[in-house]
């Protein structure tokens, strides 16, 4: 029962990881029709930024604020100078570039940093608390749901109440239609890149100190595990990633917890396999069809 | 060209690709009035209104709003200069309620207080939309869809309103609701109106003058009355 206890709250917690992970792609899939595969390294990358400002300041919350905004940056910097040029006639030529800058961006940073682990600090403690006997949370734990539930609350809130959220979403389903009505297409979209790309940078920030560290490819599996979230949650659905985030967590740590870590990698596969073939529009997926 | 033409078209070139589907249009509509464009299919009309708008750039010629020109802005800024394009299909975002697509139409305000009071006068003029605020596009009849794709470019105040083919897919007591309608907001506020129409009756009983295009050009502008009563020229390029 103890074990069982601690490995849904494990995997919870890693799973409000990979649920704003998952939020990230699906930012991008809902803006711009396209599945980010550099999410991963892009994430990495603002996440060795902050290495670097903690290493030199002595502070990790400049260097986790830092993570965020080299996040945003990078985002829109992806969206204006390679993704707003690439041939979207074909969805084979964004993934075929996202694939091209995964490449890119890892081999840079490991000329720059090196390719041998760096140690991902974490703010708070990770040893877990003792409630009656049982041991649940640790501050870590509590910190990472706190932050992820302000960030994914607070872009509900912006998308479904705010006039930018409100153009972003018009933007996205008809881009024709809100240029007509004096929205400026093109801005949201690079809005759309650099939310994403900081929650990605988010989400690589919490969960590096729970891995071996830091490294170019760091977030490689994690990434594989939040894209699984999002066809889970349906790649049009942010509630959907969110609720896929989690069930993958749980999922991925049962399996480990049970069955062996080894099979975690495999279990993700088998998941999203079963997931593409019996309900390929994931599990909330919307009911309307769009009529023109 | 007099004081009081808002919209002057001059030699106006535009299309798809190499083949232009105008061929140098001339048109004037003086503010405050209706012109009904029509004509057979593939005469250029919706083309027209997507050079007008912005929405493809025209090879050659000259657009002026209110003695403006209009070359080389931005589709997203042409509604900040007075010109709403309700385009082909009216555009309603299905995935939107009603209430964000009307918002949506006065986002660009700066004058937040205005914006919310032409919302306001959308939702008395249109009844049946604010019953159905919460309402997604995608639940709305043809009729309902018509009144949302209309009340959404008035919340931006326009002086010129471009509608493609407003009649489409609409019962005729709908159409001749939305015409009395378009005949009352150039009464009331001076707005003045562009449309593009195949139903050639309606649009002329409406319009105050009447644009004939045939392959890419404009072949008749003349008073919309005058098209109504001459019944060569009616069987000559209208059909009727």
């Amino acid at each position: 029962m103890d074990r069982f206890v601690f490995l849904t709250v494990d995997g919870l917690s890693r799973g409000a990881v990979y649920s704003a992970f998952a939020l990230a792609l699906v930012l991008i899939w809902r803006a711009a029709r396209v599945v980010n595969f550099a999410q991963g390294a892009m994430a990495v990358a603002a996440a060795y930024v902050a290495y670097t400002v903690s290493a030199a300041t002595g502070s990790y919350w400049l260097g986790f604020v830092v993570a965020i905004v080299a996040g945003l940056l990078l985002g829109a910097l992806v969206d204006r100078v390679v993704m707003r040029h690439v041939d979207h006639a074909s969805p084979l030529n964004p993934v075929i570039v996202a694939l091209g800058l995964v490449l890119l961006i890892q081999a840079v940073l490991g000329m720059v940093y090196g390719s041998e682990f760096r140690p991902a600090e974490a703010p708070f403690s990770r040893s877990a608390l003792t409630v009656g006997g049982l041991a649940v949370l640790s501050p870590y734990d509590l910190f990472v749901f706190a932050t992820i539930g302000v960030v994914v609350s607070g872009l509900a809130w912006m998308f479904a109440r705010t006039p930018v959220g409100l153009r972003m979403r018009a933007a996205a389903f008809a881009p024709e239609v809100s240029r007509l009505l004096g929205v400026n297409v093109g801005g949201m979209l690079t809005l759309g890149w650099a939310l994403a790309s900081g929650v990605g940078a988010l989400a690589a920030m919490l969960v590096l100190p729970t891995e071996l560290g830091l490294h170019p490819h760091a977030m490689d599996l994690v990434f594989v595990s939040a894209f699984t979230a999002a066809v889970v949650g349906g790649l049009d659905s942010p509630p959907g990633a969110v609720v896929g985030g989690l069930v993958v967590g749980l999922v991925l740590s049962y399996v480990s917890g049970y069955a062996g870590s080894d099979l975690t990698p495999l279990a993700v596969l088998v998941l999203l396999l079963a997931v593409l073939l019996v309900r390929p529009g994931g599990l909330f997926a919307p009911v309307t069809a769009r009529r023109v | 060209m007099s004081a009081s033409d808002l919209l002057v078209v001059r030699g106006l070139v535009a299309g798809y690709g190499a083949a232009p589907v105008l061929r140098a249009i001339d048109l004037t509509v003086p503010a405050g009035t209706i012109a009904a464009v029509v004509g057979a299919n593939g005469a250029g009309k919706t083309t027209l209104l997507r050079a007008l708008s912005g929405m493809i750039r025209p090879a050659a010629g000259q657009v002026l709003l209110a003695g403006e020109d209009l070359r080389g802005t931005p589709v997203e800024q042409l509604v900040r200069r007075g010109m709403a394009h309700v385009p082909e299909g009216r555009g309603v975002i299905s995935e939107l309620t009603v209430d964000e697509n009307l918002r949506l139409g006065g986002l660009w305000r700066r004058d937040r207080a205005d914006a919310g009071r032409a919302l306001d006068e959308v939702y008395q003029l249109f009844e049946p939309l604010a019953r159905r605020r919460r309402h997604l596009g995608h639940q709305l009849s043809g009729g309902e869809r018509q009144m949302l794709a209309l009340g959404r470019a008035l919340v931006g105040r326009p002086r010129l309103l471009l509608l493609d083919e407003p009649s489409l897919g609409l019962a005729p007591r709908v159409v001749a609701r939305t015409m009395a309608l378009l005949r009352q907001l150039r009464d009331r506020t001076g707005l003045t109106v562009l449309l593009v129409e195949q139903n050639v009756r309606s649009a002329l009983a409406v319009a105050d003058q009447g644009v004939v295009m045939s392959l890419g050009r404009v072949v008749i502008a003349a008073p919309a009355v005058q098209l109504r009563d001459d019944v060569d020229l009616r069987h000559a390029y209208l059909g009727f």
